[in-house]
């Protein structure tokens, strides 16, 4: 791409001094006792200059125009900090950014919204908040509406609106903005599953009309759909920038403190493996190690091991682990006890069948384990990606919510629901 | 999984758009009036939010406007008027303290709501950009509702008591500006400095009951001493309701030295306060 930076920041540094952010609602009472107390020791900077804090240590990158730019990494990495800066609410320390175009930060749903005024004020006086000019939310504000899916109650104060409808109207007047860059925070963890569907889509929409974005999300997989392009910030720092899946494998693999995924690491030392090489190969079957299933498919696991020395004995572990690095499931041969001993060999066939896994909709990713029998010797983290589609497992007529709305694992329990006084075996009536 | 994009639109298509520098905060303050003149509309919806919400879900609604100054000027009728004869200029006393309640009102609720301003919109500072000065702007603006409505009542009272304005009516527009300056150039300092002490919050009630005091609200400043009368002129409010009374009333003019002195005294509050907004303003989202 030949494109135009938009955004370009060059060592953004953003350090907070702990001491200030304690005092910083204390009174001028506490202030006038804290200058005397130093006064009195003599020394200005005792505990002081140590407690610092770096939000943001030397943050270079730049973005094009029409590039759609993901920022991941774990609480307190710097993310937020970041787009704060690039959006001008905080100044960086030291470092300068600029930015090529109007802007429009979305750094929480409903900014700027005032319970008592209706859901019609709030659209226009939410709207301005974000930037945009009264003709064009008069001219948006149908289309608004009928995003957010409230006009019947669009003249009613939004404070008498259920949570779903304030977000929903909310997340529909920043959805309408139409600047040139917009820096975008985790706020499509809102609503119910079916707007989080609709606001992805209209993000998707946003992202395809040429507006240069910058998105922070925890939502791996919809960084991966909207994002080619991922930075991956840690400590403040940058720690990986390039093609998302590329950075999203290496922070899913650094999230389990391990090495790079699909690089095998050795576990235990056994010496019979690890003599010369170490090195251990895995190949997925189909060449392929992303594995795609609709909810409650059997799941099925296939590759080949190559060792770097003959083996007798094989064993192999599989770990699920959810997009936002929970372990979800976790299985082995070797706890199974089931032994594959065979003439020595460097390569073996592995066939692993999870069966119907009751896995919710979403994105996880597979470790690897691979030992003699007696012990695991190496793995492979991230080995697989694994994405579950929603899909309607009983014929209930319609999907399960998936994993952010339910958590990872679905069930179906038989119910016995009945009025209290009545007894509780009419299953006839409840189960139909 | 891949998604295709189409084509960016080329931001240059739609004439190369304006250029955000971002730097590490030092130097000295600038004031951005073009930014301030781009963003006017956004003072209009918070002014307009400011009185929206003013009145939301009360029974008389705007009728507090008058009822407050109302209510103030029958107790100084008693007390001050009647109680204490304390003198007004000749006039009937209730339209000699409701011409000077009228510019007070509107500079005590101004300065009250503009010094706790940034305080209590925090959660946008902290949430999206736009010239911080337009909140304390229009808190300062949106009193000045009120104030009309209330105009009207002076009116309704002068014709009541059968008191004809003269030409000197016409400069009550510069008495308007005058409150509504001195009501900024204060809260400039006022709110910046509550960002970092809440004692401020405390003080501004406290600071608008003495205000009243040594200005000419209740009394007339023919009252005050003529040696303490160069000092007491110098007081802005002291110039705004001597003014009010003067256009509206006819009392005699504000003197003319001390109105030049005090107007020289708000413009160096306003750009000091200026400078100070600035400069705090910088760390406004990490300390608020």
């Amino acid at each position: 791409m030949s494109s135009d930076p938009m955004i370009v920041a060059e060592g953004l540094t953003k350090e907070y001094r702990l001491s200030a952010l304690q005092v910083s609602h204390d009174t001028l009472r506490d202030q006038v006792a804290h200058a005397v107390k130093r006064l009195w020791r003599g020394s200005a900077n005792d505990a002081e200059s140590e407690s610092r804090f770096l939000a943001l240590n030397d943050v270079s990158f730049t973005v094009r125009e029409g590039e759609v730019v993901g920022l991941i990494g774990r609480n307190g990495a710097g993310k937020s900090t970041l787009l704060k800066v690039l959006s001008r609410i905080t100044f960086p320390t030291s470092g300068s950014a600029s930015i090529h175009g109007r802007v429009a930060s979305l750094l929480e749903v409903g900014t700027g919204f005032q319970p008592e005024l209706s859901g019609r004020e709030n659209v226009f006086l939410s709207g301005a908040i974000l930037g945009m000019r009264k003709a064009e939310i008069a001219r948006r504000f149908d289309e608004i509406v009928d995003f957010a899916g409230v006009a019947r109650f669009i003249d009613t104060p939004v404070k008498r609106y259920s949570s779903g409808m304030y977000v929903r109207l909310a997340f529909a007047v920043a959805a309408h903005l139409e600047p040139e860059v917009m820096f975008i925070d985790e706020v499509l963890a809102v609503g119910d599953v079916g707007f989080q569907k609709k606001c992805l889509a209209k993000m998707d929409d946003v992202a395809r009309g040429g507006r240069t974005i910058l998105f922070v999300s925890h939502n791996l997989a919809a960084v991966r759909s909207l994002c080619p392009r991922s930075i991956f910030l840690r400590g403040g720092g940058v720690v990986a920038d390039g093609p998302s899946d590329q950075v999203i494998a290496r922070y899913v693999a650094e999230y389990d403190e391990s090495g790079p995924r699909g690089a095998c690491e050795r576990i235990a030392g056994d010496a019979m493996f690890v003599e010369g090489s170490d090195e251990f190969f895995l190949y997925p079957a189909d060449q392929s190690t992303a594995l795609q299933v609709l909810c409650g498919e059997p799941i099925v696991l296939q590759f080949e091991i190559e060792s770097p020395k003959p083996l007798v004995e094989l064993s192999a572990g599989a770990l699920i682990v959810s997009s936002s690095g929970e372990r979800i499931a976790g299985m082995s041969s070797k706890v199974q006890r089931i032994r594959a001993v065979g003439r020595p060999s460097q390569r073996w066939l592995v066939r692993c069948d999870m069966g119907r896994l009751p896995l919710n909709a979403g994105t996880y990713s597979v470790d690897v384990y691979i030992g003699n029998g007696a012990m695991d010797v190496t793995r492979f983290p991230s080995a697989f990606e694994l994405s579950v589609t929603e899909h309607d497992v009983f014929g209930w007529g319609n999907s399960l919510p998936p994993q952010t709305a339910w958590g990872p694992l679905y069930w179906a329990p038989t119910w016995h629901i009945a009025a209290s006084g009545s007894t509780l075996e009419l299953e006839e009536a409840v189960e139909r | 999984m891949t998604v295709s994009r189409s084509p960016a639109v080329p931001a240059s298509a739609l004439g190369r758009p304006p250029v955000i520098q971002i730097k590490a905060a030092d130097g000295p303050a600038t004031l951005n009036l073009r930014e301030l003149a781009t963003n006017w509309e956004l003072l209009y919806f918070l002014v307009w939010r400011d009185i929206k919400v003013r009145y939301k879900q009360t029974a008389i609604g705007a009728g507090w406007a008058i009822l407050q100054p109302l209510t103030t000027m029958v107790i100084f009728t008693a007390v001050f008027g009647r109680l204490a004869s304390i003198p007004s200029d000749g006039l009937p006393y209730p339209v000699f303290a409701f011409a000077g309640l009228l510019p007070w009102t509107y500079f005590a609720a101004a300065l009250s709501r503009s010094g706790n301003s940034l305080v209590s919109n925090g959660n946008l500072i902290t949430k999206v950009y736009f010239p911080r000065l337009l909140i304390p702007l229009s808190a300062v603006l949106s009193p000045l509702v009120d104030f009309i409505i209330t105009l009207g009542l002076v009116a309704l009272m002068m014709m009541w008591y059968g008191v004809v304005p003269a030409v000197a009516i016409l400069t009550l527009p510069a008495f308007v500006l005058l409150a509504a300056a001195s009501a900024l150039a204060l809260s400039l300092w006022l709110s910046a400095l509550c960002v970092r002490y809440r004692d401020v919050g405390v003080v501004i009630p406290f600071l608008v009951q003495i205000g009243m005091y040594v200005s000419p609200v209740a009394y007339p400043t023919s009252l005050v001493p003529e040696r303490w009368r160069f000092l007491y002129s110098v007081n802005p409010m002291a110039v705004v309701i001597d003014g009010f009374r003067w256009a509206l009333l006819g009392t005699a003019p504000p003197d003319l030295f001390g109105s030049a002195v005090s107007c020289a005294l708000v413009a160096v509050i306003f750009y000091g306060g200026l400078l100070y907004f600035n400069r705090v303003e910088r760390v406004f989202a990490d300390v608020v």
